[in-house]
């Protein structure tokens, strides 16, 4: 597909490109800069320039806005508030996967219906419509910490000549639009799966759950060794220190997720891979990025060529972002470019120009993907719901740690929603929600589960629901999830393991769980006994140890009023293995994982 | 620097660390003093009570000799409440807002430099001193407030029975004046907690595991920290269902208010509020064994105001 070569510049071009109306000397606070440049060293249009540093500061900007976004994706008490003030997040931490059209395009298909806030990517829809890709390169917070990753990481070797062959429009760009399709492809069958790669969705998880407590764990260490330091400046700064982190970037206690190595693990290795492909995970892999390629076909904006001014210098392709053939001799690849503008910044001959309505005989506006492909990858996509629930772990073997947040829908309908955004996890007070592995099958990766052992449900909170963008954990309310004047929202069911607890087994008193259990009336009751049990040291002159009675409340679990929220099992003192434990029956959001009859309601419409 | 290998060598060499905060002046105020907000009249229907917590703390304190008795000019004050639980004040499982924000504007008026109000909680703490209402009327009156923040907590050595080496919330332990403000409510466990078991709240690590031996590590804690004074906030109870409560049926108004410097006294005068009697509450007997206070509050110069 080597396009032929314009024949003659066009008169705007020409008349732009006039070197009497922009030499250097009228360009006056460029002038030096100019000098150094190749060629015939023209300087790039005012225009280009103050659009150039329109795009970085945009970046810095919306990469900020999702940094603040995602640490105040966690509650933070306020002296502000009155004790009857509903706990909520102050500020909409999930705004940019509102925006997310793919989000958007994933979840119509699967759900066809359009939930809450998500219209809001028909917004960056438009704005693709009119101005290509800008989204790529001007806001997505991944594709900026991968701008950055590929200016910062290439060796020497990545440079110069080895850089512009990288920078070269490749076949495996096209990946991402199989990805695009097959992901489409997924959610029109019943899974939004796609969310794996989303890249607001990568950037949530493997920052808000990777990222983050890595740094405060690292944190905590080199202040708690500085607050050891025998100096009380020292000691006060590293205290101080430790209280603005802990009160603007993580929270009061340290953070654990369950399996976020691999999350890291990839995150690493895609902003490694920037080391060889520059920007590899937005040309190659994102699947957001191909949703706008495909639409920014229509853009108003775009660029036109005046190929026979092109010296093949080849600066433009020094600077490529999205690897779009920005050269003389080819045609752009409008589907590809993230409208970084660089490449008229770098060019020293007035061949590269970006304007309204331009003249599209040099551009190619749609991916160029094979069709067979494209249908193959559709395939691929509808056949991984099948392929995934044939395995035994959603019908006939659901899993019974799989505990879903509170106000998390039906399982099938959950696995339409959840994006594995990471939002709830982050936000979640106790630490409670985790990204599942494949506890939940192969379907349910990185969907949020409840790990009670390292954080139990809060009662009164209801934040999880409030941030997931796509509804599949409900915006309850308080009193929905507590059950004031109706039944409360259930996520399981606590069971005592009677040879592992305290008072039943070893007949020493505890009853923490007791203590814990949040319901009222209390869903642990105790029954209070007398018991014998042997003395630990033997009798007078080497007898047999004794006898004595002992006085213990023992622990039941009452199942019509337990709400499953684990706070038991997270309290049990018996550290390994709990000796009550929460596991998902009796869930509100499932007709058929019940024990009690009188919880089974059939005729319930959903 | 040389390591001899070996276990429990160097959990052998630290000494007993205690934090006394009490003021050892010889005075014939009342050791333990009670107000009440009385009765009203006859056919006064009005939901208002006739006192409010802050004149109540005022008597109380008063008895005692006034704050003044207790806090310097320039003093650094750590008030401690009970801020265990998600609960509002209605459910009356912390401290009630309105008696912290009383003590912390005594203190203040005493001259206090600085009052830092502090709890270790058992759930949320961001929400239970939000919901609590605590953190607001700390704010209001200028007082710091302290979330138990990791790195703020750091491993002493208490040496007691049960409670040996542990992770310690060192804002509650590093001032000049420390005064207990425990709400008195119904435990499950211990049977009554108050101003003893109020000290809970300065363990960070597992605590799970002391409720096998509760009341030696309750008194191991009294025995670890003694306060300057204890303000006892019997405004409204949690008579059952303790200690978190959440039924607001469960707690029943008693507009009381108890200061003492004795806190096994306040606990054996508190756990009558709830029906308990004080043979029954173990830590009590505990206490007084070891020197910490007397259960035989009659003793003391009690004075009711």
């Amino acid at each position: 597909m080597v396009p032929p070569l314009d024949s003659a510049p066009s008169p705007a071009a020409s008349a732009a490109a006039n070197p009497v109306v922009r030499s250097p000397a009228v360009a006056s606070p460029r002038s030096t800069r100019s000098a150094k440049r190749p060629g015939s060293g023209l300087p790039p249009r005012r225009i280009a320039v103050v659009l150039k540093w329109a795009r970085r500061a945009s970046q810095v900007s919306f990469i900020g806005l999702f940094l603040y976004f995602l640490c105040q994706t966690a509650f933070r008490g306020s002296f502000a508030a009155h004790a009857d003030t509903p706990v909520r997040l102050p500020l909409p931490v999930e705004g940019f996967l509102l925006a997310d059209p793919f989000v958007g395009a994933m979840t119509v298909l699967s759900t066809h219906t359009v939930y809450r806030g998500l219209l809001l990517g028909l917004a960056l829809v438009g704005v693709t419509l009119v101005f290509g890709r800008v989204f790529c390169g001007w806001i997505c917070p991944f594709g900026t910490i991968h701008h950055f990753f590929a200016w910062i990481l290439p060796s020497r070797r990545g440079r110069g000549a080895s850089r512009v062959a990288a920078n070269k429009t490749h076949g495996y760009q096209r990946a991402k639009y199989y990805l695009l399709y097959a992901f489409l492809a997924a959610g029109l069958s019943g899974s939004a799966i796609g969310g794996l790669f989303d890249p607001i969705c990568i950037a949530v998880r493997s920052i808000g759950l990777g990222v983050i407590p890595a740094l405060q764990y690292a944190s905590h260490k080199t202040f708690g060794t500085l607050q050891q330091v025998p100096a009380r400046s020292v000691r006060q700064a590293a205290d101080a220190a430790q209280d603005v982190l802990a009160q603007t970037v993580w929270q009061t206690k340290q953070f654990y997720f369950h399996q976020t190595w691999f999350i890291v693990f990839l995150l690493i290795a895609v902003l490694f891979a920037n080391r060889f492909i520059p920007r590899f995970w937005c040309r190659v892999l994102c699947p957001l990025g191909a949703f706008l390629g495909v639409l920014a076909r229509f853009a108003l904006f775009g660029m036109t060529k005046d190929h026979a001014k092109c010296t093949d210098c080849n600066l433009c392709l020094v600077h490529c972002q999205g690897a779009d053939s920005p050269q003389g001799g080819v045609k752009w690849r409008q589907d590809e470019c993230h409208m970084c503008m660089n490449c008229e910044n770098a060019c020293p001959e007035d061949v590269i120009k970006f304007t309204f309505l331009p003249n599209r005989r040099s551009t190619v506006t749609r991916p160029d993907t094979g069709r067979r492909t494209a249908l193959a990858s559709i395939g691929a996509g509808a056949v991984f719901l099948p392929a995934s629930r044939i395995a035994d772990t959603l019908d006939v073997n659901y899993p019974a740690k799989t505990i879903r947040p509170p106000g998390a829908v039906e399982e099938r309908a959950f696995l339409e929603r959840c994006i594995r955004c990471a939002e709830c996890m982050k936000v979640c007070p106790n630490n409670a929600l985790h990204p599942a592995f494949f506890e939940a099958g192969l379907e349910g990766i990185w969907t949020p589960i409840l790990i009670a052992r390292i954080g139990y449900c809060e009662f009164s909170c209801v934040l999880c629901g409030q941030v997931c963008p796509t509804g599949a954990i409900q915006k309850i309310t308080e009193k929905e999830k507590m059950g004031v004047g109706q039944a409360p929202v259930k996520i399981g069911t606590a069971f005592y393991d009677h040879g592992r607890c305290l008072p039943w087994a070893m007949q020493t008193p505890c009853i923490v769980c007791e203590e814990f259990c949040p319901t009222s009336p209390k869903s642990i009751w105790v029954e209070e006994v007398d018991v014998i049990v042997r003395e630990s040291t033997p009798g007078p002159s080497g007898a047999p140890p004794g006898y004595k009675t002992v006085h213990l409340q023992r622990p039941h679990v009452d199942p019509s009023l337990c709400v499953g929220c684990g706070a038991c099992e997270k309290v049990c003192p018996v550290q390994d293995q709990p000796a009550v434990y929460v596991t998902n029956v009796g869930e509100t959001r499932s007709k058929t994982n019940v024990i009690l009859l009188e919880n089974t309601s059939y005729k319930q419409v959903s | 620097m040389w390591d001899r290998g070996g276990f429990d060598l160097a959990r052998a060499a630290g000494t007993r660390q205690t934090r006394d905060y009490r003021v050892s002046d010889r005075d014939t105020h009342a050791e333990l003093a009670i107000a009440r907000a009385p009765a009203k009249s006859e056919g006064d229907d009005s939901p208002n009570p006739t006192a409010t917590p802050l004149e109540l703390v005022h008597r109380c304190v008063d008895a005692l000799g006034g704050m003044r008795r207790f806090v310097s000019r320039g003093d650094i004050v750590v008030v401690k409440p009970n801020i265990g639980w998600d609960r509002m004040p209605i459910h009356a499982a912390n401290t009630n807002p309105d008696v912290v924000a009383a003590v912390i504007r005594t203190v203040f008026d005493a001259g206090a430099k600085r009052v830092i109000v502090a709890d270790g909680s058992c759930n949320d703490p961001n929400r239970c001193f939000q919901r609590s209402g605590i953190w607001h009327a700390a704010y209001d009156l200028g007082a710091e407030v302290v979330l138990p923040e990791e790195h703020h907590y750091r491993n002493m050595r208490l040496a007691g029975d049960v409670l040996d080496e542990w992770p310690i919330f060192t804002t509650l332990v590093e001032a000049d004046k420390v005064i207990s403000v425990p709400v008195a409510k119904h435990h499950n466990l211990a049977k009554f907690t108050g101003a003893m078991k109020n000290w809970y709240g300065v363990l960070g690590g597992r605590r799970n595991r002391l409720h096998q031996r509760i009341d030696a590590s309750i008194v191991d804690l009294a025995g670890f920290m003694r306060p300057t004074l204890v303000v006892m906030d019997a405004w409204r109870v949690l008579v059952r269902n303790g200690p978190q409560g959440g039924n607001i049926d469960d707690a029943r108004d008693m507009r009381t208010i108890v200061a003492s410097v004795d806190q096994v006294a306040v606990d054996a005068f508190g756990c009558t509020l709830i029906g308990q009697r004080r043979e029954n509450v173990p830590y009590l007997a505990m206490g007084e064994q070891r020197g910490l206070g007397t259960s035989l509050y009659e003793n003391l110069r009690v004075k009711e105001v």
